[in-house]
């Protein structure tokens, strides 16, 4: 599905209040195959809610819960924009 | 595959545990709650055991092993609190030990007849996630449903139990709603247990591949449901896996069926995942019917707008730090009083008794009651602590801190969640370190261990009080001495930043988890949690760190008792008398009769012994003396630099100012001063950096389940302490000090 309004965006640039969905997530690396048992699979949207005061971590919103996340962590993620 | 690497070698180890496990003791069933981290698994168990609950560790590792009794009807079951778990994919070593319960693995614990697993009415379709992968162990399931009164919107009960295939009781456990309706179930599926069944359903061509196995698989008189062979593809387990060893052909089929599945796409390691989050997702959608209308913002997110926010965020959480620590100091001081009070005054009604014999007479009120009180000093302070850690958590502020703390922490290797700990050990070490609980990850949390004793503790204190009073502040005033205090505070906390970096590269090697955090939703403390929280440190600790604390201040004691004779005491008394031509019964010839005689006991000789080790840091056999003295509990220096230095205990009045005066007037024997500012700041360093407290040690070997790092710990900040003390020293002689 092609959406006209999304573009891709790297997890260390998100901004408060952004609406993002995953593209793709890696397979290789170990830490994703936990980031995906908490939720965070191909095709899931999530909100970000707050980035952390001193720049790190990042918060989001996905299937009715709250998760924070190193920007540094979620490299491997590929996502975009939802409008 | 990653988990099949994983699982080879905790089989091997599980099969050996398994023929050595002793046959069970009990004949009570043992059920099992398992479930999600934050999904109310604690407060459920603690309403359905309350206090009859024993808190131990799995043998070989350091994961606490909570386990409890639950009254039924018809008897007693066994009941164990398995730690949280997101996924039975393990990568900790707390979801091992989980998954390895779970399965009928651990040594020394039974398989679980029933698992009770819990699930966040709020947070479904994660919590259903998890339950897709419990359902496939084939041990029966009652699920108990938890927060529903957060559920905003219709809950179809009925349908959800159809699509668990299993009983689901809706609970809220700090009310204890629903227990007893959920002890029934738990009975009734104990009777009559109900195997889950969970149609993940969809993905065409694994499911054609799993037929075709599974029928197979029955031809050759195996018994397995087509969702079980489907799982064994997408995650081979390696019960499975030791199943296939005696059917060879059957696992050539199944590598041949992940080959073909392998090309299809890249699913093979993922599908599983996406698979039953889509499968949650649908079940959420079926049985929950949202309330209408737009959701007007939560609680939980407005006071997250102040509580993580720049700027009033930070505010609150230096407010709380401070909040908290100063009411441990403010409300463990007249506690740990009392307690030394009543330990001292124990000691006054125990001493005449036992005048007839005073070898024993010393034992029991130095070595005995002196270590008992000694130890239970700590409690005050560990209970306090962990009065705030379980209101923090329970509230889910500490999740917040931790959120906050991260980026500080982050960057020299640990996370968020290490702030609690250090910041505690400022205290004490010991309730510090035994909060290290609070971190998910091993390696953080060991790497926080580690240095947690580098923060200078308030048992510190006394000894620079001591020495910046007799050598700081006289001759360079009060404000240089108050930066000494502070300097003093901040060494260890400098020191410790190098120590995790090197831990972290060169020490604990191997993967570490990505720090994830929950934060959960903000909720009232359940004030039973708390005090079973409270109740069961304090148990703990007292059991196990204040067993080796007691033995340890005994031996200490005879080491400092022995050898002793009425003779040669006599001796040293009419010496001091001659020379002095001071009264034979006066306390100074009392005082030198035991400066005597600690010189003489082993730990004098030793001190003399080891004194060349310290003249490059500037100290004599007295000092070396009080330092060896001193290495069960900091706070013995005190009292044994009072009695090498002939002087007793003391003052009423809590002041050193004799002591002081007589350390200032100290010589070598040729007749140089003992101390100088230089020597003093050397032995300060050597205080705050030396790991001089038997109890943390015992803490720490409690706490990570070995013997090698608590030794790790003394060896490290012994040297680095030693190291400190002769550098300064040697400074101090090259400015010509």
């Amino acid at each position: 599905m092609v959406v006209a309004n999304s573009h891709p965006i790297q997890f260390g640039k998100l901004k408060k209040g952004m609406r993002i969905r995953i593209v793709r997530t890696c397979d290789d690396c170990g830490d994703s195959v936990r980031l995906q048992e908490m939720g965070l699979v191909e095709g899931t949207e999530f909100t970000v809610v707050k980035v952390a005061p001193l720049g790190d971590p990042v918060e989001i919103s996905l299937r009715g819960y709250r998760l924070c996340l190193r920007k540094s962590e979620t490299k491997c993620f590929e996502l975009e924009t939802v409008e | 595959m990653r988990r099949s690497a994983l699982s080879s070698k905790r089989s091997s180890k599980a099969a050996v545990a398994q023929d050595r496990s002793p046959a069970p003791r009990s004949q009570e069933r043992l059920i099992a709650i398992v479930g999600n981290p934050n999904a109310g698994k604690t407060t459920l168990f603690n309403a359905l055991t309350g206090s009859h609950q024993k808190v131990g560790n799995y043998p070989g590792v350091t994961v606490e092993k909570v386990s409890g009794k639950i009254k039924l009807a018809s008897g007693n079951v066994e009941c164990i609190d398995v730690p949280g778990l997101y996924s039975l994919n393990a990568v900790s070593e707390d979801e091992n030990v989980a998954v390895d319960v779970i399965e009928g693995r651990s040594q020394g614990v039974r398989k679980p007849e029933l698992l009770v697993c819990v699930v966040d009415a709020g947070n479904l379709e994660r919590n259903l996630f998890f339950y897709t992968q419990i359902a496939e162990t084939g041990i029966p399931i009652v699920v108990a449903l938890t927060m529903v009164d957060r559920v905003k919107g219709e809950l179809d009960l009925a349908k959800l139990s159809k699509f668990l295939g299993v009983d689901v009781v809706p609970i809220v456990g700090h009310k204890d709603k629903g227990i007893k309706e959920l002890k029934d179930q738990i009975e009734r599926n104990l009777q009559d247990p109900r195997k889950p069944q969970v149609d993940l359903g969809s993905i065409d061509s694994l499911d054609a591949h799993a037929h075709q196995l599974g029928e197979r698989l029955a031809r050759i008189g195996a018994d397995y449901t087509v969702a079980e062979v489907r799982r064994e593809l997408i995650e081979p387990s390696e019960g499975f896996d030791r199943y296939l060893n005696q059917a060879p052909e059957m696992r050539e089929a199944f590598s041949q069926a992940r080959e073909e599945l392998a090309k299809e796409s890249t699913w093979v390691v993922n599908a599983g995942t996406t698979g039953r989050y889509e499968w949650a997702g649908m079940v959420q959608r079926t049985v929950l019917k949202a309330a209408k209308g737009t959701p007007k913002r939560s609680l939980t997110d407005r006071l997250d707008l102040i509580l993580t926010h720049r700027v009033f965020g930070l505010g609150i959480f230096i407010g709380t730090m401070y909040l908290v620590f100063q009411s441990i100091y403010t409300f463990a001081q007249p506690m740990m009083d009392a307690i030394q009070w009543v330990f001292n005054s124990l000691g006054d009604l125990v001493r005449p008794g036992l005048a007839f014999s005073p070898i024993l007479q010393s034992l029991v009120v130095d070595g005995v009651i002196g270590g008992v009180g000694a130890m239970l000093v700590f409690l005050p302070q560990i209970l306090i602590l962990f009065f705030f850690i379980a209101v923090l958590e329970g509230t889910g502020y500490l999740a917040r801190a931790a959120f906050l703390m991260d980026r500080l922490l982050g960057w020299c290797g640990l996370n968020g969640r290490a702030f609690i700990p250090l910041l505690s050990s400022f205290a004490c070490a010991i309730p510090g370190i035994m909060s290290a609980r609070v971190m998910p990850d091993p390696k953080s949390r060991l790497a926080t261990i580690l240095v947690a004793p580098l923060m200078s503790c308030s048992a510190r204190l006394p000894v620079y009080i001591l020495l910046i009073g007799a050598f700081i502040e006289p001759r360079f005033g009060k404000g240089w001495a108050g930066f000494s205090l502070f300097a003093m505070h901040l060494l260890g906390l400098v020191v410790a930043i190098p120590i995790v970096w090197f831990l972290n590269r060169k020490v604990l090697k191997g993967k570490r988890l990505p720090f994830f955090l929950e934060l959960p939703p903000y909720q009232w403390p359940k004030w039973r949690d708390v005090w079973l929280a409270m109740y069961f440190r304090g148990k703990v600790f007292v059991n196990t760190a204040g067993t080796i604390i007691v033995v340890t201040s005994i031996a200490v004691w005879a080491l400092s008792y022995f050898p002793r004779s009425t003779e040669a005491a006599q001796s040293y008394r009419t010496e001091y008398v001659r020379l002095k031509g001071v009264a034979p019964n006066s306390p100074e010839a009392q005082h030198h009769v035991d400066e005597e005689q600690l010189a003489h006991s082993f730990l004098g000789r030793f001190g003399k012994t080891v004194e060349p080790v310290f003249v490059p840091a500037g100290f004599d056999w007295r000092i070396t003396t009080a330092i060896l003295s001193a290495f069960p509990a900091r706070e013995n220096v005190i009292p044994a630099l009072g009695i090498i230095f002939n002087l007793g205990e003391q003052k009423a009045d809590g002041s050193h100012a004799d002591l002081e005066k007589s350390l200032k007037d100290s010589t070598w024997p040729d007749g140089r001063p003992l101390m100088t500012p230089w020597t003093s700041i050397g032995l300060m360093v050597f205080f705050a950096l030396c790991c001089q407290c038997m109890s943390t040690l015992a803490t720490i070997k409690r706490e990570t389940n070995s013997v090698k790092w608590p030794i790790f710990v003394f060896t490290y900040m012994t040297v680095l302490a030693y190291i400190g003390a002769v550098v300064i020293n040697q400074v101090g002689l090259a400015l010509g000090h």
